[in-house]
């Protein structure tokens, strides 16, 4: 079980991803430049959070249109697993690889603070060590992650089950109230059709240990060592 | 060229003595570039000419010290090979005239001073004083100023991890903005500034330079009026981004061997840096400023070393190097050009297109620059308030919490959960409590991080309060169980020409040595911002501590969130009744008035190692020091954080309101289910401990009222920000 993580220019979650993965994994994973056009034989790719190129022009705009992003379309198309976090979801939207838009948050502010999240699906290489509605805690921080797609698509992501994890009150409601950044439908994670592609706006990678005041994340991760070892 | 007439000469704030001395040290008159160059290297900020006499006085030697003041940055041992690297510096007049970028360049401007010392930056912290809550301006500056803290530490993927902020009328027209960095690095590769090697290249790295920020240290320099307005296009702009990648390639440059002396760019940019590199290295520059990379057309030499643009350094490399160092910018795709070369001339030459467009002796202007010894007047003493002159307007619970939903102890939640506190996923204590801890990565290691000020308390008593400063920094260290290694200071006063305001200044310094002597706790960095004053109008003094200390294991340590119903809350330190400057007397007596709490400087010590013996034989894993507020809103906090309630006991004796709001120097309380180790502990280090109350239930319920649902008061304490900021203009 190999990962690759992408190093976008501005990625400032690339160290804490690979630490996360060495750590629940036993493997150090590739780390990738940008430029390269090539990926290293890889069982995951990992686009990981930052600020890739400033967030200037429009969040995750640039990098989606860096050269290795085209290694990584191909290869996500041919059915290597794909988790995008944070820059990294906002990435995979505006690479096409997953529907929608992120938008501002609601209160025009940047975002950190540990939200309550239910687990939608467990039908997927990500999230199989949950249980389904199972409500869990990992950390947001982002400036954003309101999530944006029209009716029709929101529906047939429910209809599909490719919500992952939605928003929700420390007792699982998906109210307004804890829909901290006015996602449609309080989503904070989608995952594609093929169920491959995995985009959420959390960072899994900060709870990982105890002294993290949690470890949910480490779940994903092991999920993924579930499926994918 | 221009002329230099008294008017360019006033316009340069340059005095007339002061003039003089550029005379002799010429021999000539000088060109408008040299005369630039004169101005911004003897301004306040750059040259600290009123302040070096005193700030000479402070303690900067310990055994853990590697570098003292007078570098980018201070630097302590913490063992394992490796350094920690860390200052507090000051944004504050930017900050009142363009907020955002104000306060983002302040954080962008510490962060480089601290990689440019070969660490690599692991957390941020910042002191913010903004005007009185009902100021026209002061949700727009504090808005502004959050967002551009967070807008650059955040981009740079450096967690913000702690800070104070405080409101006071006395900020109105000049707000504090304090921000300071702390970096790790190993203690075998450290960065330093003098240049070294006749001959070696010097090279600009980063991004190019433009017009911004042209005399932004002269503008730090003076007092503010109602047309400072118009300096708008002297405060300059960030670029996070671009930092982002100077931070990486200079880290994997340093991770080679080709550099000889690096330097940011800092205020007065391409002039101080290379003046104080060539100082330090008693070498001269020759300088090719048609070679400095231009963000502009039709730039002047006096533009070209006056800007300060953002996220630039200057280097030394060892000769042959550049290629080699190029290649790394250029994977970064940042600008790098060699633009001059070490003389043995020990002058600064500056070439423009092969002609000679200044010519300046470098000592003279980094080293023999002015140094005032200016009049002081000490602070007059107050009286001590006595606590039978006060009586009780309410029950306690009600001005409790009137106090935890005040603009003086509210939560700063606001604030903390608009800046990423947990990228690089070693924050193992966040904000909201006493200190913020990160674990030194890949290791169990933790440094403790604080800044403290308790400005109304140096006003009142500028030696006292300087002391307190110190010994705040010591305790919030302190209850986390880590050692206080050592501290930054930002010394933020008004105008040094009154001697009242240099009263102040010199009492807080005499305070401050007398606290860094007694605890160990030695000055490594600093910065001094004086002339905050606005139409006359002093500041309230405030010297601002960022204190740092060590957790030998983060496993071992307390936080101040109640975690167990049965547990039991002992109070340590001496209780002495002090309600003068307290948070109680002003927001419920209304009155800012009195002789502030006394510091005990061996108490301090002797209670300190107690509570860190305690957290770290993992006696006490809760604990939480006791200060604005005093003992009731200390109590409140912790039960807050924990979601628990507590029961307190009343003394037999004295006033109630002097025991629960006395805002009594050196006092701690700590939880323990195990209440006799720790008052046997207390007894044999000679350290007064009383038993306060019990945690447990919902409420907080003071003995003889009714009890205080948590909900309740938290409602008040989280609510007040939030509504203050959205509540609709008038």
């Amino acid at each position: 079980m190999k990962a690759a993580v992408i190093v976008f220019p501005g990625s400032n979650c690339d160290r804490d991803v690979q630490v996360a993965l060495q750590n629940r994994m036993g493997t150090a994973p590739h780390m990738v430049w940008h430029r390269e056009t090539t990926l290293p034989k890889t069982d995951l790719i990992v686009l990981p959070g930052g600020f890739s190129y400033g967030d200037y022009l429009r969040c995750g705009a640039m990098a989606a249109n860096s050269p290795i992003m085209r290694a990584v379309i191909a290869a996500a198309q041919a059915g290597t697993p794909v988790l995008g976090i944070c820059n990294g979801f906002q990435i995979l939207i505006e690479a096409g690889l997953l529907p929608g838009a992120l938008m501002r948050n609601r209160n025009l502010k940047f975002i950190c603070k540990d939200v309550h999240l239910r687990v939608e699906t467990t039908d997927s290489i990500f999230t199989n060590r949950f249980n389904n509605g199972e409500i869990i805690k990992i950390p947001v921080a982002h400036h954003d992650g309101n999530y944006f797609a029209d009716d029709e698509t929101v529906k047939r992501l429910k209809g599909e089950g490719q919500i992952v994890l939605r928003y929700c009150d420390n007792e699982g409601e998906t109210t307004d109230v804890a829909n901290i950044n006015g996602s449609a439908s309080n989503i904070a994670g989608i995952i594609n059709e093929e169920r491959r592609i995995f985009g959420l706006m959390p960072h899994p990678e900060r709870v990982i240990e105890p002294l993290h005041r949690g470890t949910h994340g480490a779940m994903i991760f092991d999920s993924l060592m579930e499926a994918l070892a | 060229m221009s002329e230099i007439t008294p008017d360019v000469i006033k316009s340069h704030g340059l005095t007339d003595d002061e003039y003089k001395l550029v005379l002799d040290i010429m021999g000539r008159e000088p060109n408008l570039t040299e005369l630039g160059i004169f101005s911004v290297m003897w301004s306040e900020h750059c040259s600290y000419k009123s302040s070096k006499k005193w700030l000479k006085t402070l303690p900067t030697k310990a055994p853990w010290v590697i570098q003292g003041p007078g570098e980018n940055a201070g630097v302590i041992d913490i063992g394992d090979g490796q350094a920690a690297i860390f200052k507090m510096e000051s944004h504050n007049h930017p900050s009142f005239i363009e907020p955002y970028q104000g306060a983002a360049t302040g954080v962008g401007g510490i962060m480089r001073d601290v990689f440019t010392m070969g660490a690599r930056p692991i957390a941020n912290l910042n002191a913010l004083r903004f005007g009185a809550p009902e100021h026209p301006k002061t949700r727009h500056l504090l808005s502004g100023v959050v967002e551009g803290i967070g807008g650059y530490g955040n981009c740079m993927g450096v967690p913000t991890v702690g800070g104070e902020t405080n409101f006071h009328p006395s900020y109105n027209g000049n707000i504090l903005v304090n921000a300071m960095t702390v970096g790790l690095a190993d203690t075998n590769n450290i960065f330093y500034s003098a240049a070294a090697g006749i001959g070696n290249p010097v090279v600009y790295v980063g991004s190019k330079t433009g017009r911004d920020g042209i005399h932004g240290a002269t503008m730090a320099s003076a007092e503010f009026d109602d047309a400072s307005a118009d300096k708008r296009p002297t405060v300059q702009v960030g670029d996070p981004f671009t930092e982002k990648l100077l931070l990486e390639a200079c880290l994997e440059l340093m991770a080679t061997d080709m550099i000889v002396a690096i330097q940011d760019m800092g205020a007065a940019g391409l002039t101080s840096s290379s003046f104080e590199m060539a100082s330090k290295g008693g070498v001269g520059v020759e300088l090719w400023l048609d070679k400095v990379p231009m963000r502009e057309e039709g730039m002047t030499p006096y533009e070209l070393m006056l800007s300060e643009s953002q996220e630039r350094m200057l280097m030394v490399l060892k000769p042959g190097c550049e290629e080699a160092a190029k290649a790394i910018f250029d994977k970064w795709e940042l600008d790098f050009a060699v633009i001059g070369k070490l003389t043995d001339s020990k002058r600064m030459t500056l070439m423009w297109h092969g002609d000679v467009a200044g010519d300046l002796p470098i000592d003279p202007l980094a080293e023999a620059s002015p140094e005032y010894d200016r009049p002081w007047e000490e602070t007059p003493k107050q009286d001590r308030i006595s606590a039978d002159s006060i009586e009780q307007k309410m029950p306690h619970s009600e001005a409790l919490k009137t106090l935890m939903g005040s603009a003086d102890l509210s939560s700063r939640r606001w604030i903390w959960e608009q800046y990423d506190h947990m990228v690089m996923a070693d924050t193992v204590v966040r904000p909201g409590g006493d200190a913020a801890v990160v674990r030194v990565h890949d290791t169990r290691k933790g440094l403790a991080v604080t800044t403290d000020c308790t400005p109304r308390y140096v006003k009142a008593d500028p030696v006292q309060g300087g002391m307190q400063a110190v010994a705040e920094a010591y305790r919030n260290l302190t209850a986390v169980g880590a050692t206080p290694l050592a501290i930054t200071d930002n010394m933020n006063f008004g105008n040094p020409e009154r001697p009242r305001i240099m009263g102040q200044f010199v009492g807080a310094c005499k305070g401050i040595a007398e606290a860094c002597i007694a605890l160990d706790f030695p000055v490594v960095s600093g910065n001094v911002s004086l002339y905050n004053e606005t139409n006359g109008e002093g500041i309230l003094p405030t010297p601002a501590i960022g204190g740092v200390g060590m957790l030998p294991d983060v496993g071992r340590m307390a936080t101040i969130a109640l975690k167990r119903k049965d547990s039991v809350l002992v109070m340590l330190g001496s209780p002495t009744g002090e309600l003068g400057q307290s948070v109680y007397l002003k927001n419920i007596e209304c009155r800012e008035e009195g002789a502030p709490p006394p510091v005990d400087l061996n108490s301090e010590k002797r209670v300190g190692t107690l509570v860190r013996g305690l957290i770290n034989a993992n006696v006490v894993r809760t604990c939480h020091d006791i200060s604005d507020g005093g003992l009731l809103v200390a109590v409140a906090e912790m039960c807050l954080a924990g979601n628990i309630g507590a029961d307190l006991h009343m003394p037999e004796s004295g006033s109630e309101i002097a025991w629960l709001f006395g805002e009594d120097q050196g006092r701690y309380i700590v939880a323990t289910r195990d209440p006799d180790s720790v008052t046997n502990a207390a007894a044999n280090a000679n350290v007064h401990a009383v038993i306060i109350g019990n945690a447990g239930g919902t409420a907080i319920t003071i003995e003889g009222e009714d009890p205080l649902e948590l909900d309740e008061l938290r409602k008040a304490h989280e609510g007040w920000m939030p509504n203050y900021m959205a509540a609709p203009l008038n």
